[in-house]
């Protein structure tokens, strides 16, 4: 279970997270919705304290995070596999070096076992035959998917989705989502996907959480979610320009 | 009034812990590169980056930096009509300044501005954070490796320098100029001692040090934008130039 309370966080003068509370079921794929610089992938990036908050706890299974020594941090973050929102693909390394990675630097699995891994996580997101290109060379969604197979190769517990399918077309982005699902189902990972792309990345959310002006103005099970009264909420989801949240 | 030494205040404490931050960067970086795992494919991929494509510029610069020698030793020496000492001339000024500082600038020139774009454009595109999220200490993967390299790169480019920037002098000063081959070489056999040969070691040592120190501390804290990269390569070569002339200054005067 993560939970995160009271968070705080500001960039010189600029508040963007003005306590922020939530808890995210493990085992289900929760997606945090909120527009364009509300503080989505900030909030994102204190789950594994590549940010640390003001004030505030992220805890995770009862251990606040932002308390921990580096070497309890990297322990802890090998935990986790991050999807970037720009896939953050290392240059200078093919996909299937790219993929490798985190296995060669993190286990002491031999090169067959690695090879036999990635080629398996490779196949699952539909870049077989493509390990030898390096990332220039792909396209933006085929970087996410090589993105996607490296932050699952080493079998985490939980899954951070940064803006999955941003810039993807409509039908390359439903096939992100049915990717995350489909191995969401099969390794069974506590998701959690920052997305404001709606309605469609609801079919596979569990939960739903909206940001907006630096806290959560709603989370609950997607069905919940969208019948919510919150006007911030109905005006998000109808993308009106009237209503609580101030967007000019 | 109290407005104005507020700001000198705030300054000075804002350029002081960048300074200690920029330590701690080093210590941190000398730290890992001597805890285990040892990166040995990445120490060599930096080998070829910083010394074997740094070699044909140092070559180029030091050949021409010799003939130049070889012209102004040449001019200057026959003054005091003491042209038989341009081989001592041209080997004591490689050896002991030329040779370790303007290897210095090419390498700057050549691979410190790349290392400086490359950790900037990773910081910008997020994989310096991928790096942090897999668990993986991204100074000891991109930092320390470097570090060692040019630890090992820029003694063995200097002597290159050296070593063509002498021929280079040669060429002019015998070749050209009409100097005795015998009195060129002899002059320099008379008057280089270990002292020189060894000065000229540290200097290029430290300056590999101060280049890679300076141009990943720049890239990898830079603003993650276009100018923030741009502008982190620029601040990287200036400050590695100033850095390379004021150390160089200390180390001549300690060692003189």
């Amino acid at each position: 279970m993560i939970r995160v309370v009271d968070l705080h966080k500001s960039f010189g003068k600029q508040q963007v997270l003005k306590g922020v509370n939530l808890e995210f079921v493990t085992g289900k794929i929760t997606t945090i919705v909120g527009t364009s610089g509300c503080g989505k992938t900030v909030l994102m990036k204190h789950l594994n304290a590549l940010l640390l908050p003001d004030s505030g706890q992220v805890l995770i299974d009862g251990v606040d995070i932002t308390k921990l020594k580096q070497r309890e941090l990297y322990q802890m973050r090998s935990r986790f596999g991050v999807l970037f929102q720009g896939a953050a693909l290392l240059d200078s390394l093919t996909i299937f070096d790219n993929v490798a990675f985190p296995l060669r630097e993190k286990t002491d699995l031999d090169e067959a076992t690695i090879k036999k891994k990635v080629e398996e996580r490779i196949e699952q997101v539909g870049l077989e035959g493509m390990g030898y290109k390096f990332p220039a060379e792909l396209s933006g969604g085929m970087r996410k998917r090589a993105g996607l197979a490296r932050a699952l190769v080493t079998d985490p517990e939980i899954v951070l989705f940064d803006e999955p399918t941003t810039g993807l077309d409509p039908i390359l982005a439903a096939s992100i989502h049915q990717l995350i699902a489909r191995t969401q189902h099969t390794f069974g990972f506590t998701g959690i996907v920052i997305s404001h792309t709606i309605p469609q990345v609801f079919d596979i959310s569990d939960y739903v959480a909206m940001l907006a002006d630096g806290v959560i103005q709603a989370a609950k099970p997607t069905n919940e979610f969208v019948k919510s009264q919150n006007p911030a909420v109905q005006q998000f989801i109808r993308g009106e320009t009237e209503g609580p949240i101030q967007v000019l | 009034m109290l407005f104005f030494f507020g700001q000198i205040g705030s300054y000075t404490l804002r350029q002081l812990s960048e300074m200690g931050r920029i330590f701690l960067f080093l210590l941190s970086a000398f730290g890992l590169a001597f805890r285990p795992p040892a990166k040995i494919r990445l120490i060599i991929y930096h080998l070829k980056t910083i010394g074997v494509d740094s070699l044909s510029v140092v070559l180029l610069s030091g050949f021409f930096t010799g003939m130049v020698m070889g012209f102004q030793g040449y001019y200057s020496l026959r003054k005091f009509n003491a042209e038989s000492w341009l081989g001592s001339a041209a080997a004591l000024g490689l050896l002991r300044e030329l040779g370790p500082v303007l290897s210095a600038f090419m390498v700057t020139g050549r691979t410190g501005s790349a290392m400086a774009a490359e950790l900037g454009t990773m910081r910008a595109t997020e994989q310096i954070d991928a790096l942090y999220s897999m668990a993986i200490n991204p100074v000891k993967y991109l930092v320390s490796p470097r570090i060692i390299a040019s630890l090992i790169a820029m003694p063995l480019l200097t002597a290159i320098f050296d070593v063509v920037g002498i021929f280079g002098a040669y060429l002019i000063g015998v070749g050209l100029l009409g100097v005795s081959s015998g009195s060129y070489f002899a002059g320099m056999e008379n008057s280089v001692v270990f002292q020189d040969v060894y000065s000229g070691f540290v200097k290029s040592l430290s300056f590999g040090l101060i280049i890679t120190w300076v141009c990943c501390y720049k890239g990898f804290n830079a603003p993650p934008m276009a100018t923030g990269v741009s502008r982190a390569t620029t601040e990287s070569v200036v400050l590695s130039f100033v850095l390379v002339l004021v150390w160089d200054y200390f180390l001549t005067s300690i060692m003189l």
